[in-house]
């Protein structure tokens, strides 16, 4: 008993006072786990006793890690350094706080500014500093299908939407397909912002985010009502579906088209074992050929990280051409570095690694990149609203009211 | 006068969950209440920050609650609470009386039966959501149940549904709660009439027919909103009855078979030697000796339907706002959208409608309690 006391005793007070040691909170588990343990091997690797302390809560794109972050950081416990969508998930919910360290000089004596896209140090920037380094890639306007199927079915990938709406969409239906297959909420938004970003175009799109544009404007009701021309070609039971479950109703020829972001590749290659170009294959969503709309997970450093130095170690292998080659073909997305190691990449990665060095860049809505935190939870509320009513003018004035709510474009 | 000592130690042995209630029941009660009439989370550069600023705003997150043409969804969400409450009491009392009786009388292996049905109560919420939503899926479940027999698939759409039904005008909400509660005044002083407190009688009678005429004229005075706005029972929430029902009838059913064996059994032979049909033994004698267990019922069902939130969060998702109740806007509001004012206000109008249930019943019972 005594022994076990003085145990526990030594453990509490090793963790109490343990100099050197950095904890890295993220909400990478499950298929994206390996790709963060080999980062944090390499971490220990280069910095002998230094303990990573890997802080995980699982969950898709972080809602419940957010939810305990947000609980640590009012508590004022903040990790060394925590995982979150690079762009205004961070600047407009912790950067307007003032809770994170500008790392314009990190940026700076490693290089980076001229390693990362413009596009990409824009959405991670304001006039205050640079606030996270992005660690990953991933593209929110695919558009996947089973190359076969379409030949099977006798339709072409469409071009944009009017083309999808007025000929494929009656050819399918003919067909007695599904034309376009969603699923759960977030994945309808998802959808949304493809239609959005082709509907008014890269200028357009940033427009609503800065402010020049509003949400109740001609041009972005009329993407709610091209919008309500997409939906009627979509499946009615989409509320209870995963994005995994509409992805699977592509592959195995119920629907025959999906926008999803580019981790339905790694989910077909890997999970359904298909080849990619030939079992499952991929097209920029219709209208946004030249348009890459990103989202990226990067890491930031919290004011009053406990050790900051060793966070500050962390963050530059993150960035690292080392680092994000360690980390990327793994995951699954690209590495935003200009300069990364193609050949370790599978066709996809290519494929998309070449798009997002030509194309025109843009944020994601859904994954954190152009709204902060309040404009993007409420933002399911404008949906479901629309999607029971689907009144374009109405959908459009909310989105205004939500947007003046949540202080965007200002 | 003089401290006895064991009133002091009774004392003592008191003071910490007094402490601690006064702080993590009362304490919070009234930092939610006070952080209610603030604006925290309006501007974000205080909402996340280190020591927030927060300037009162007075009641302005309740009004925005109720007019604001952004939280119809709350509206919405109050329809729904109330719906669903029906729902899941009037299934959970007859299912659970009806299991009673059945159970009472004298059947082989009651045991087992009571057991069984007594198990899913057992569970936790989150594993029953987790259950019923794959039994609700359009495409297996329930839905294939039929071919089992041969029967053709059905094709109900259970949670994934957007159809409501029942709607009515938000705008004339007063009106409508204007005539029932004249309504129920009514009864109330016909009831006092036929008691012989004319003069209370009366009373009530006119002070019911000035409101039930007011309300019938579409409350003239009063409007809640300057527009239009149509709210309904939401069919998807059919699915969410179901599965709350199966979890908590069995629990009724239990309330309701102790309450059987505690009616002596004298009564009941009495009745039946006066003649009475067994129907109107239990109408006339069991049902109203099972008037108090009825009531403790409601008010633990009611309190956990107006509460209810993993239930749903399993079935239905958290973003599905046709399935919403304001426990879950409550939390989306709160700690993903950083709205912590109108969180804060959401939670206090819940607490106000749980008090709505609880109270009178903690008033009753302690009366009771002290005229013993």
């Amino acid at each position: 008993m005594r022994k076990a006391l003085v145990l526990l005793a030594t453990l509490v007070l090793s963790a109490a006072f343990a100099q050197n040691s950095v904890e890295i909170f993220s909400w990478w588990a499950g298929d994206e786990g390996p790709a963060l343990e080999a980062l944090i091997k390499q971490y220990e690797t280069d910095h002998p006793g230094v303990e990573v302390i890997n802080a995980t809560v699982t969950g898709g794109s972080g809602v419940n890690a957010r939810a305990v972050l947000k609980t640590r950081m009012l508590g004022g416990d903040p990790p060394d350094s925590f995982q979150v969508h690079a762009g205004q998930e961070l600047i407009g919910t912790w950067v307007v706080a003032d809770r994170m360290e500008d790392l314009t000089s990190l940026f700076k004596e490693q290089g980076w500014l001229t390693a990362f896209p413009q596009g990409l140090l824009d959405l991670i920037s304001t006039d205050k500093g640079i606030w996270s380094v992005p660690v990953n890639i991933h593209r929110s306007n695919v558009l996947w299908y089973v190359p076969a199927n379409l030949e099977k079915w006798g339709v072409t990938v469409p071009a944009d939407w009017n083309e999808f709406v007025t000929t494929t969409c009656p050819a399918l239906r003919t067909a007695g397909v599904t034309p376009l297959v969603i699923g759960e909420n977030w994945t309808v938004q998802h959808l949304w912002e493809s239609v959005a970003v082709a509907e008014m175009g890269p200028d357009g799109w940033r427009g609503l985010w800065d402010g020049s544009v509003a949400f109740d404007s001609p041009e972005a009701q009329a993407v709610w009502e091209t919008f309500d021309k997409v939906l009627a070609c979509t499946n009615a039971d989409f509320t209870g579906l995963s994005w995994q479950q509409a992805t699977d109703r592509v592959a195995n020829g119920q629907a025959a088209f999906n926008v999803m972001g580019d981790w339905a590749a790694g989910y077909m290659a890997t999970t359904l074992g298909l080849e990619p170009g030939t079992g499952f294959a991929w097209a920029a969503s219709p209208g946004t050929d030249g348009v890459f709309i990103l989202l990226a997970d990067s890491f930031g450093l919290p004011k009053g990280a406990p050790d900051r130095d060793n966070a500050l170690a962390w963050l530059e292998l993150v960035g690292s051409k080392k680092g994000q080659d360690i980390f990327n073909p793994l995951k699954g997305s690209i590495s935003p570095r200009l300069d990364s190691d193609l050949s370790k990449y599978n066709a996809y990665g290519k494929s998309a690694a070449a798009d997002y060095q030509s194309d025109t860049q843009v944020g994601s809505l859904v994954h954190g990149a152009v709204a902060n935190e309040t404009f993007m939870s409420d933002f399911a509320t404008v949906m479901e609203t629309f999607l029971s009513n689907r009144d374009a003018a109405e959908a459009a004035s909310l989105a205004a009211e939500l947007a003046g709510r949540a202080h965007i474009g200002n | 006068m003089k401290l006895h000592g064991d009133r002091v130690t009774a004392f003592l042995m008191l003071l910490p969950s007094l402490i601690l209630l006064a702080i993590f029941v009362y304490g919070f009660i009234g930092r939610t209440a006070y952080v209610s009439t603030t604006d925290w989370g309006s501007n974000p550069a205080q909402a996340l920050a280190l020591e927030p600023q927060l300037e009162p705003v007075g009641a302005a997150n309740y009004v925005g609650l109720f007019t604001s043409r952004f939280n119809a969804r709350f509206r919405q969400d109050l329809v729904n609470t109330f719906f669903f409450t029906l729902f899941f009491l009037v299934g959970c009392l007859g299912l659970g009386l009806g299991l009673a009786i059945l159970l009472d009388q004298r059947v082989r292996g009651e045991a087992v039966f009571r057991t069984i049905f007594l198990f899913p109560f057992a569970l936790a919420f989150i594993v029953t959501g987790t259950i019923w939503r794959w039994m609700l899926q359009p495409q297996g479940g329930l839905n294939v149940l039929p071919t089992l027999v041969g029967l053709p698939k059905l094709e109900l759409p259970w949670l994934t549904t957007r159809q409501q039904v029942w709607r009515f005008d938000w705008r004339h909400l007063p009106a409508y709660l204007a005539v029932i509660v004249a309504l129920v005044l009514l009864i109330f002083a016909w009831r006092a009439w036929r008691n012989q407190r004319r003069g209370r009688g009366a009373t009530l009678g006119v002070v019911a027919l000035a409101l039930g005429v007011w309300g019938g004229f579409g409350a003239p005075g009063l409007t809640f909103l300057p527009y239009s706005e149509l709210h309904g029972f939401n069919v998807a929430f059919i699915g969410i009855v179901l599965a709350a029902v199966w979890q908590m009838s069995g629990y009724t059913m239990a309330l309701y078979l102790a309450g059987l064996r505690g009616v002596p059994e004298e009564l009941r032979e009495a009745a039946r030697s006066d003649g009475a049909s067994e129907w109107q033994l239990y109408r006339h004698v069991i049902l109203p000796l099972l008037g108090p267990i009825t009531l403790s019922a409601m008010i633990i069902l009611g309190h956990i339907s107006l509460k209810i939130f993993d239930l749903i969060w399993a079935m239905a998702g958290s973003d599905n706002a046709v399935t919403d109740v304001p426990a879950l806007l409550m939390y989306l509001r709160t700690f993903r959208g950083n709205q912590f004012a109108e969180g804060a206000a959401i939670a206090m109008v819940l607490l106000v409608m749980v008090a709505a249930v609880i109270v009178p019943y903690l008033w009753t019972s302690l009366r009771s309690e002290v005229r013993r």
